[in-house]
């Protein structure tokens, strides 16, 4: 069967790796920024994560390197029994280079934590990049579900047909009064965390983010930055999740979260609509010379690039930038971050020469044709 | 990765939302954690992980008695989880739930799942505790070099495996 297939080992660390998978997912733009379904000038992506462990397993914490192992095969050849994940890719993520682990971490498919950790531990991923399941993380698993826009109940009903699916085969620790037994107390119960990704640069500008964040964190929903946990609030995208796990069912906890989200959609265009009443010359001024910066630029940073990205962004979703389609915005959010930077360059670069190929790769496709198309490679 | 303040580990990761100069990420160690939540005003916790930090402030310094507890299974101290707030197995729910239902109510909204629960019936609680405890064992067997011993123990460690699992495959 070709279900879970080993990765290619041997290689590691040496080179950017040609891999057919890698290939192919550079060039594509990734769930998460797809750009598609409903209000998504604003939302970005609608993601659940489910935390479960083994019952006969310590936590991670506890395990040493055998049980690490022994964990990993468990699942793998669990998972290679399971007929509807026979499309799905396995990569062992401590045979990864580098720069392929911190590409699959910028698609949002692993998290920092597991690209970092030691020892035994993989990811298995959907080709169509919807849901990835991450082994011997913090949790012995975290089953991820993304999808592109505002769609939780959708989200929500693979990812429970997909743990159900894992269910059918491992036995995960659960306890009948406090449920699905996790590593961490914050996340015991449902083990799930409801993310919705946001992009909302006019609050951001007319300074009212915080005062919101404020607001919100009364009525038990927490804001993170673009790469979870204690990442910075790059690009102006915020992920607003749920910050409990005990004692409400699912789909309680996803209201929680589903309620939020259209009042901040409702702050953001509010904020949008007195910019463009009370500043427009300015604002225009503003998203103008930040394209500007983008298509002349001969180095720019990662952060620089964001930055600007998503006043430019702003500009196209409101009207004032339109010779640049959004989707190729959205595309470069991606594509200028450095793993895939090196990966479409088809070679590992330093810092410095990755401002200078960043900068290039911008001037490239903010200009002429490329400004309006989103075949990006 | 070190706090920010001193050599410890850091094992709080707060991200400071309201801060004037916009968000700010802390790395801390459990003392400046606990220094830093405790000048915060009693506005909640920003973050998850501070929410965390902050229940086990709150909870105040335990008995010796209680921070020396350890979980017959896996072997974790109530000391241990205080410090990285990570547990060490999922029998630590049992062992230590006199000390953590407190922090769960503080956490969450109530101590009780309401939620999904698993189609399978369960296996038996017991030999899922046995497993861990001789996977424990068998570690340490093979630290002190002790192969025959080790050996022994991975025999009864599929032993259990077998009996317990209908389709056993690796």
């Amino acid at each position: 069967m070709n279900g879970v297939r080993p990765t290619q080992s041997g290689r590691r660390k040496s080179n950017v790796r040609r891999d057919q998978t890698f290939d192919e997912l550079a060039g594509k733009c990734g769930e998460w920024l797809r750009g598609t379904g409903p209000e998504s000038d604003i939302v970005i992506s609608s993601r659940i994560r489910l935390a479960r462990n083994l019952a006969d397993f310590p936590f991670i914490r506890r395990c040493g390197d055998e049980d690490r192992l022994s964990i990993e095969r468990t699942v793998r050849a669990r998972m290679d029994k399971i007929t509807e994940l026979t499309d799905v890719r396995y990569f062992d993520v401590d045979e990864l280079s580098e720069v392929d682990r911190q590409f699959f971490v910028e698609r949002q498919l692993i998290s920092r934590e597991l690209a970092d950790n030691d020892g035994a531990r993989g990811v298995a991923i959907d080709p169509g990049e919807q849901f990835s399941v991450m082994v011997n993380e913090e949790d012995h698993l975290r089953i991820q579900v993304m999808h592109s826009g505002l769609s939780l109940e959708t989200a929500w009903d693979q990812i429970n047909r997909l743990d159900d699916l894992l269910e059918s085969t491992i036995t995960y620790a659960f306890h009948p009064k406090y449920g699905y037994l996790t590593a961490c107390p914050t996340n015991v119960g449902t083990g799930l965390r409801v993310s919705v990704m946001m992009h909302l640069p006019a609050l951001v500008i007319t300074r009212q983010i915080d005062k919101v964040f404020r607001s919100l964190q009364k009525i038990s929903v927490t804001v993170r930055g673009l790469y979870g946990e204690g990442s910075q609030y790059t690009g102006d995208f915020y992920q607003v999740s749920n910050q409990i796990t005990l004692g409400k069912t699912e789909n309680e906890l996803m209201q929680q979260v589903a309620e939020v989200v259209p009042l901040l959609i409702d702050y953001e265009r509010r904020a949008r609509q007195f910019l463009i009443e009370q500043s427009e010359k300015d604002l225009h001024d503003d998203v103008s010379r930040a394209l500007g910066i983008l298509c002349t630029a001969k180095k720019i940073s990662s952060e620089e690039t964001m930055h600007y990205l998503s006043k430019v962004r702003l500009g196209v979703n409101l009207g004032l930038i339109d010779d640049v389609a959004v989707k190729v915005i959205n595309k470069l959010f991606i594509h200028t971050q450095p793993a895939h930077l090196q990966k479409l360059r088809g070679k590992l670069l330093g810092s410095s020469d990755r401002n200078i190929e960043r900068a290039s790769y911008l001037q490239q496709h903010l200009s002429g044709q490329g400004k309006r198309e989103s075949g990006l490679n | 990765m070190k706090c920010q303040y001193c050599e410890k580990p850091a094992t709080f990761h707060i991200t400071e939302v309201l801060g004037a100069d916009g968000p700010q990420v802390m790395h801390l160690c459990e003392e400046h954690a606990r220094t830093f939540l405790s000048k915060e005003s009693p506005t909640p916790a920003a973050t998850i992980a501070g929410a965390l930090a902050k229940q086990l402030k709150l909870g105040g310094k335990p008995s010796a008695e209680t921070e020396q507890k350890e979980c017959p299974v896996c072997g974790i101290s109530f000391f241990e989880f205080r410090n990285t707030g990570r547990l060490g197995c999922p029998y630590d729910y049992t062992h230590f739930e006199s000390e953590l239902e407190p922090l769960l109510v503080n956490i969450h909204d109530a101590p009780r799942h309401t939620g999904k629960r698993p189609q399978r019936a369960p296996v038996s609680a017991d030999s899922q505790a046995t497993l861990i405890q001789l996977r424990r064992e068998m570690e340490e067997a093979v630290e002190r070099e002790d192969y025959e011993q080790a050996s022994e123990i991975r025999d009864r460690i599929r032993d259990l495996e077998a009996s317990g699992n209908r389709g056993s495959d690796d």
